[in-house]
């Protein structure tokens, strides 16, 4: 279970957001929303444990996501902004990479069939960068759809750049990894429909320091 | 964490392989360098072989800091240093496997060619054989110190000249025992004392080295 404390991020001399608290469990979604600029990218990192909150902590399982940050980064999936796709290397050899960083190798008959799930499988061999911006994104994807999964993903705008089939492939699996216990941590502009028991949602514009001053 | 060393060197160096001009870069500058100096100062063998330790050390030094700027900043603009810091390893671990393959890249090359170089130099064979050995243990401590130099700069506008000012105050004492045991076959010496220092700083920069590396990526990527 993550629970987040009291969280607060500052960005220079301004504050973003504060007093933010949460929990979720096991087969739950988090909807972070908010307006450009609200902090929803910087709540993500601090909830990778990449940016240190202001404030506040961040607790998995029960205990700080400071004090073992390996142990955590082994329960997470992190899918950023950027899709972490090395040009120079194929579509497989770049899947084969982030799958060993994150401690587990996979093999090239499961990578291919992580591919094939979001239609990438043909561009398997060829080298990131003559890939179009979709393309890109589905093979940044395919992480996810690469068993065993880790409980934990917390995708920074998953949908942005991909078209409507690989709109709902993805929807499909994120069904699929909260119907299996999962968590999913999600930002998104566009309206999705994700079959789950519960849907947190958490408005970072109810959560700037002025509001909480009124 | 053996393995995901292993991984980490891996993908460098068929990333290096994929862009062979990178590496190429560094070695061509250091020939380049090397090769001119007879040119401009002339035959006098005596003379050559008084400035040949300082100039190949340095033009090491100086090919060894220009492939710096590509440790960290790809990584860093692709995102795929954000995946290495939440990779389920200690970041200690990747940023060693990231320091061990530069040297492959940018310090092997070096060292293997140094000999040839030296020879423009008139340098005697016992010269040429403690120019490599220097080398050899010299280079590493180059990388390592530079990864420090690479991640605290990371993201920083110029960065090229803020590593230049970080490192280069660093690299003195290595170039300095380092010069100076070629320097001492040829003043009939021994280079033995100079040698060890250089094993000195490469087992201090070898434990310090990657930890500071490793805390200045966390910090830069805040």
């Amino acid at each position: 279970m993550l629970e987040a404390r009291q969280l607060e991020c500052t960005r220079g001399d301004r504050c973003l957001f504060t007093d933010l608290s949460f929990k979720l469990g096991r087969g739950q979604m988090l909807r972070v929303a908010g307006a450009n600029g609200s902090g929803k990218t910087s709540l993500l990192r601090i909830m990778c444990g990449l940016v240190s909150p202001s404030a506040g902590e961040l607790r998995w399982q029960g205990r700080p996501i400071r004090d073992e940050r390996e142990e955590y980064s082994r329960n997470l999936v992190f899918i950023g902004h950027l899709n972490a796709l090395k040009d120079d290397l194929t579509a497989l050899e770049n899947l084969q990479c982030a799958a060993a960083l994150s401690g587990k190798p996979a093999d090239v008959g499961r990578m291919l069939a992580a591919l094939e799930r979001f239609g990438v499988a043909h561009c398997a061999e060829l080298p990131a960068k003559v890939l179009s911006q979709g393309q890109r994104r589905r093979v940044a994807l395919a992480r996810l759809a690469l068993a065993p999964a880790a409980p934990l993903w917390i995708l920074d705008e998953p949908f942005s750049a991909l078209d409507v089939g690989a709109v709902v492939e993805l929807e499909l699996l994120l069904a699929a990894h909260l119907a299996s216990d999962g968590m999913v941590v999600l930002t998104t502009h566009q309206e999705v429909q994700v079959v789950a028991h519960a849907i947190l949602r958490v408005d970072l514009d109810l959560h700037t320091a002025a509001l909480r001053a009124a | 964490m053996i393995r995901a060393l292993g991984w980490v060197l891996r993908r460098d160096l068929l990333l290096a392989f994929r862009r062979r001009g990178d590496v190429v870069n560094a070695l061509v500058f250091f020939v380049i360098v090397v090769s001119l100096f007879p040119l401009g100062v002339g035959p006098e063998a005596s003379q050559l072989r008084n400035m040949a330790p300082g100039v190949l050390w340095v033009a090491a030094l100086l090919a060894c800091m220009l492939s710096l700027a590509r440790l960290y900043a790809p990584d860093h603009q692709d995102g795929t240093l954000e995946q290495m810091l939440l990779a389920g390893e200690p970041l200690v671990v990747l940023v060693m496997g990231k320091v061990i393959s530069h040297w492959l890249m940018s310090g092997l090359p070096l060292v293997l060619i140094a000999p040839l170089l030296g020879l423009q130099f008139d340098l005697p064979g016992d010269a040429l054989a403690v120019l490599c050995v220097s080398l050899l243990i010299g280079t590493p401590v180059l990388s390592l110190i530079g990864a420090v130099g690479a991640a605290l700069t990371l993201g920083v506008r110029g960065s090229g000249v803020l590593v230049a000012l970080l490192v280069l105050p660093l690299y003195v004492p290595v170039l300095i025992f380092g010069a100076g045991s070629v320097g001492a076959v040829a003043s009939g010496t021994g280079a033995e004392a100079h040698l060890m220092l250089l094993g000195g700083f490469l087992a201090l920069s070898l434990v310090l080295a990657p930890w500071a590396s490793a805390a200045a990526l966390r910090i830069a990527m805040e």
